[in-house]
């Protein structure tokens, strides 16, 4: 018999705000993250995203340590797990884990114009910048797997959990808006130069934007401080098809909601809320309509939270998630920001405004480069 | 309850030589570029998958490891893959950034861009091999016996996977590493960190 796996805390540094709950207020009032952000240090031409209010983060990082000595990712990395370190109050110990999701890391270095060494760049240096702040005993298990980590990141500690490595751990996962992916979004041609508008018929691409989210995983149930969740049942599956384009059937995505749905012990009818993917891609968000169909889903309400965040790489999948806590806790649902008119070929349930509906139990997936997916469910403690 | 684990087959690259369970099958000058030495290994494999040429050196380096550990048989479909690594991506990740580096010489591509993700390898080998499976890339600043045994444990135990493939893929523009093995629970050598550790080090 496998272990149940709690989240008992969450935190947030966000454009919406620096904890959970300071972001779901705003959701639920539509308010977005993004802007326009003229800066040709980042982009030659002027584009969209939810960029973090550098004086913000530093006025707040501050009161932790010397602004100087850390690099912009790290100061928000810092500040979400000093979020969930001060709530859970649990002490480090032999058997607690750090787990760490990121595309990019400090990726920022590389730039020649940076102030730190490019030794920065390695990931290895990052979880060890994040291990000895706190005190961790086990070195940092960087996860780095595209638009997947941050969903993935948390599969992974509730494997860890249950493999009975740990008892406990802290997952905490970043990415910053950089002129290094911004140039390969737009080299793509993947970027929208207006609001994104995920599943709608006229999207034109995606926003990017920059968050950092924590989250508290234990087995132990007097752990937790937050409205306790349960994390009932995850899958990741690769789609064998293309490096960088989704599968035209969801292959990958449907088989990570089936094993999802076979280890939960659920069907769709089960399921109240999808938390999507929904980067506002034309071949995105199609796949993902037909991955929703294959498995029944498309009755079920779903929406992207990409119109308030953007696309924010290894954070989107935990940052989305912890969203999900908060629509379970205050049983309400969130507006697809962006929608207008449906744009894929299978009507699909789209959220277009905020409402009061009971959550127990949601869905959350992902998909990324590399033909990755992963599909994790979640439950409240009493569902 | 918990079902013992094997590892059935190893494979090393590394200072221009392929070793096969220990044992070198092709080696090449040491003067050659890794690159070349890719080329060279193609070649002799007789692999004809001209997407080869588009991939970058860690993908190039995963992708090698995977044609000899699956040389004799395609592996089950759901054979996961989970691959580690100090570097990540930041050979590619360079070549992005020197071509944005400056105003006046401003020309970032997609077909670079594309790998500056280091799980791409996996999805070139779940590609070739039409493995629809879990996968993660996890990065260390070394070949991490306890937490890839750990994990490819967990995937085995907890009926996610067949088989694991995994390895240690380490590509840093100069210097490559890769020592990739299959995990499954029909035979071979026990899968131990001890057992790995020591045949990490066997071609040393």
């Amino acid at each position: 018999m496998k272990a149940m796996v709690y989240i008992g805390a969450h935190h947030c540094i966000s454009p919406l705000g620096f904890s959970s709950q300071e972001n779901f207020t705003h959701l639920v009032n539509e308010h977005s993250g993004s802007r326009e952000v003229v800066n040709p240090r980042l982009l030659p031409h002027p584009f969209y995203a939810a960029q973090l209010n550098e004086q913000k983060r530093e006025d707040a990082f501050s009161k932790l340590g010397e602004v100087n000595n850390y690099t912009a990712l790290e100061q928000m990395m810092l500040l979400a797990l000093q979020g969930i370190v001060d709530k859970s109050g649990v002490a480090i110990g032999p058997k607690t884990g750090l787990i760490i999701s990121t595309t990019k890391g400090n990726i920022d270095v590389l730039a020649s114009r940076s102030k730190f060494l490019k030794q920065r760049a390695y990931l290895p240096v990052l979880g060890k910048v994040i291990q000895s702040f706190f005190g961790f005993q086990h070195e940092a298990i960087v996860v780095s797997n595209a638009c997947v980590s941050g969903i993935l990141s948390m599969a992974v500690a509730k494997r860890f959990i249950q493999q009975g490595v740990y008892d406990n751990a802290f997952v905490v996962s970043g990415d910053l808006l950089s002129a290094f992916v911004l140039s390969g979004f737009a080299s793509f041609q993947a970027m929208s130069d207006e609001p994104c508008q995920p599943f709608s018929a006229h999207r034109k691409g995606i926003n990017l934007g920059e968050a950092a989210a924590a989250v508290f995983m234990t087995k132990n149930q007097q752990e937790c401080v937050d409205p306790i969740v349960k994390i009932v049942g995850d899958g990741s599956c690769n789609d064998a098809n293309h490096i960088s384009g989704p599968s035209r059937t969801g292959e990958g995505l449907v088989r990570s909601i089936e094993q999802a749905f076979s280890e939960a012990k659920v069907e769709a009818k089960d399921i109240d809320y999808i938390s999507a993917h929904g980067t506002a891609t034309l071949y995105n968000d199609e796949m993902e309509a037909i991955a929703m169909d294959r498995m029944g889903l498309t009755t079920v309400p779903i929406n992207s939270l990409k119109g308030y965040y953007g696309h924010t790489l290894g954070t989107a999948g935990m940052i989305e998630a912890i969203m999900g806590f908060e629509a379970m806790t205050h049983n309400q649902l969130i507006a697809s920001k962006g929608f207008d008119t449906l744009g894929v070929s299978i009507p699909i349930t789209i959220i277009k405004a905020s409402k009061k509906v009971t959550v127990n139990r949601f869905l959350k997936t992902a998909s990324g480069f590399g033909g990755c997916n992963t599909a994790v469910i979640f439950e409240k403690l009493e569902a | 309850m918990s079902v013992d684990l094997y590892i059935s087959k190893f494979v090393h690259l590394k200072a221009n030589t392929v070793f096969v369970n220990g044992k070198a099958v092709l080696t090449a000058a040491d003067q050659l570029t890794f690159n070349e030495f890719a080329k060279q290994v193609y070649k002799q494999k007789a692999l004809s998958y001209p997407k080869f040429f588009k991939m970058d050196g860690l993908s190039k380096l995963a992708f090698l490891g995977a044609s000899f550990l699956f040389e004799e048989a395609v592996p089950p479909s759901n054979t996961a893959i989970i691959l580690t690594n100090n570097a990540s991506s930041l050979a590619t990740d360079r070549k992005h950034q020197a071509s944005i580096d400056t105003a006046d010489n401003y020309f970032p591509s997609p077909a670079v861009f594309v790998y500056t993700l280091p799980n791409i390898a996996i999805g070139e080998i779940s590609i070739k091999y039409g493995l629809q499976s879990e996968n993660a890339f996890f990065i260390f600043d070394r070949f991490n016996t306890a937490v890839l045994s750990q994990y490819t444990a967990a995937l085995l135990h907890q009926d996610k996977s067949e088989a694991v493939l995994c390895g240690w893929v380490e590509f840093d523009g100069a210097s490559y590493e890769a020592f990739m093995y299959v995990v499954n629970t029909t035979g071979g050598r026990a899968h131990t960190e001890n057992e790995l550790e020591k045949l990490y080090k066997i071609i040393d």
